[in-house]
């Protein structure tokens, strides 16, 4: 199933637009940028744990990663509140504790499906892509800056 | 109809449910790809990736076929009155289906067969074949210069370590790029990390193993890249280290200690395994130039001056080895400025 991801997906990089320190550059990430790195991050680790001897098909894999988004789009939504209210040291440890969570929630429960059809030696190879990709999009959603 | 107990590539009865009939008639096909296990039945059911050009080539298939016995149904009576005038005409229209018929089975048959061929990821599985065991060694190895250069050194042929590393020097450079301001003008921050970092590892993969063709070296294109690979671990180290904290000195240390290592390291191996002054002078000159030149370039190129804290201070007795990036959160942005007016104070 590609509906869910596909629509977290969106959400998470229109809410990602429009950030930027200056208004004639292109200083924050754009919708086609988060899409790229999204759909291109998930094909890579699935393509990795198959060649690693996993048993999971390519669009169960990528379905699963897709869908262990949605923590962080709802760290994204909650940054996003944060910020109308202001954006000081305060509202950046907030946002760092929420993004944090968020981010270990995600790495973890899209282990628990991935990391299983591994062999039980090479778990450790397959999480290592997972916990990158998770944390570049957590870094995406914590440097987020409105306009 | 006798193509449909031909076996089918990846679609073993799998989805069959709208066809009519067909769940019986296929024969089930060991799949090419993929280990030995009970979860390939389910794979291949679910797996509709790329099948919808057979999908599509089968239902046209039918509904001619359908509309074949339709036609042959009730044009029979038809087509003896037009055969007496005109005996090609209906015969032309059979000959010309069964002539579309064969060329679609033919073009399905050849597309199938080059797919399997050159989509294959197996072909890439034993370069995958390691233990965390292992790289955790490889990684440590690489900052590790040998010492025994008579006796060729073995390059392990894995490709894990390496792409691992090359991802995670495009997450580090990503951050520096962030905390640096640095502005893309034409193009992504995203794109230009992957393309820097892959460019650089499969572009000097390649020029170095074509120089190492020209001196006889002896060693593989997958060993070039995986010792080269190797040796961006350093680069990580060094980059994540100084991405964050911002001295100049401190980046030269490293750069000089941690990327010494490392090409140390990597020339070590090569001149292991190249004979003759002139060719290993040639080789190994060129990997560490590179090597330094591409950690150096990383420093400087996503490091963006900042001019407004230095005209607040005493501006052209300024050194510019004082110069410091400046940081999006705020905090750090106030004890950098009083880092940097403390440091112009002392001088």
């Amino acid at each position: 199933d590609l509906w869910g991801p596909l629509v977290l997906c969106v959400s998470l990089a229109l809410m990602l637009q429009g950030g930027s320190a200056d208004s004639k550059d292109d200083g924050g990430p754009q919708f086609a940028e988060v899409f790229v790195i999204i759909w291109f991050g998930a094909v890579v680790i699935t393509l990795n744990s198959k060649l690693l001897g996993g048993t999971i098909s390519f669009f169960q894999s990528l379905c699963v990663l897709g869908y262990c988004v949605m923590p962080l789009t709802m760290a994204m939504l909650v940054c996003r509140l944060v910020l109308l209210a202001g954006a000081g040291t305060v509202s950046f440890i907030i946002r760092l504790i929420v993004v944090g969570a968020m981010f270990a929630w995600s790495t973890l429960a899209s282990t628990a499906f991935l990391a299983d059809s591994q062999p039980p030696n090479r778990k450790a190879l397959v999480v290592y892509p997972i916990f990158l990709f998770y944390f570049v999009i957590s870094w995406m959603i914590l440097t987020f800056t409105p306009q | 109809a006798a193509s449909r107990k031909t076996c089918r590539w990846g679609r073993a009865g799998g989805g069959g449910g709208a066809w009519r009939g067909r769940a019986g008639a296929d024969t089930v096909c060991a799949p090419a790809q993929g280990g030995g296990s009970a979860v390939i039945d389910m794979e291949n059911m679910d797996d509709t990736s790329g099948s919808s050009f057979e999908d599509m080539g089968e239902m046209h298939q039918r509904m001619k076929e359908e509309e074949e016995d339709e036609a042959e149904g009730e044009a029979g009576a038809g087509e003896e009155e037009d055969g007496e005038f005109l005996g090609m005409k209906g015969l032309r229209g059979q000959l010309g289906r069964q002539v579309a018929d064969q060329m679609w089975q033919v073009g399905k048959r050849q597309a199938s067969r080059a797919f399997s061929l050159y989509a294959n990821i197996d072909i890439l599985r034993p370069y995958f074949d390691v233990e965390p065991v292992q790289v955790r060694a490889r990684l440590l190895e690489s900052m590790i210069p040998v010492k025994m250069i008579n006796f060729p050194q073995k390059i392990a042929g894995e490709l894990y370590g390496p792409l691992m590393l090359v991802f995670t020097l495009v997450a580090i450079l990503l951050h520096g790029m962030k905390t640096s301001d640095t502005i893309i003008r034409e193009g992504t921050l995203m794109g230009t990390a992957i393309g820097t970092c892959f460019g650089y590892w499969l572009g000097v993969s390649s020029f170095m193993y074509f120089l190492a063709y020209l001196c006889n070296a002896q060693i593989t294109m997958v060993q070039m890249l995986s010792l080269l690979g190797y040796g961006l671990f350093g680069h990580c180290i060094t980059l994540f280290v100084t991405y964050n904290i911002h001295f100049h000195s401190l980046f030269y240390i490293f750069w000089l200690v941690v990327g010494g290592l490392s090409t140390l390291r990597m020339v070590a191996v090569l001149v292991s395994r190249t004979v003759g002054h002139t060719q290993r002078l040639i080789l190994c000159g060129t990997l560490a130039a590179l090597h330094m030149l591409f950690l150096l370039y990383l420093h400087f190129a996503y490091h963006k001056v900042v001019e407004g804290i230095l005209d607040t201070l005493e501006g052209p007795n300024m050194p510019p080895f004082q110069r410091v990036a400046r940081d999006i959160p705020v905090v750090s942005n106030a004890v950098l400025n009083t880092t940097a007016k403390a440091i112009a104070l002392t001088l």
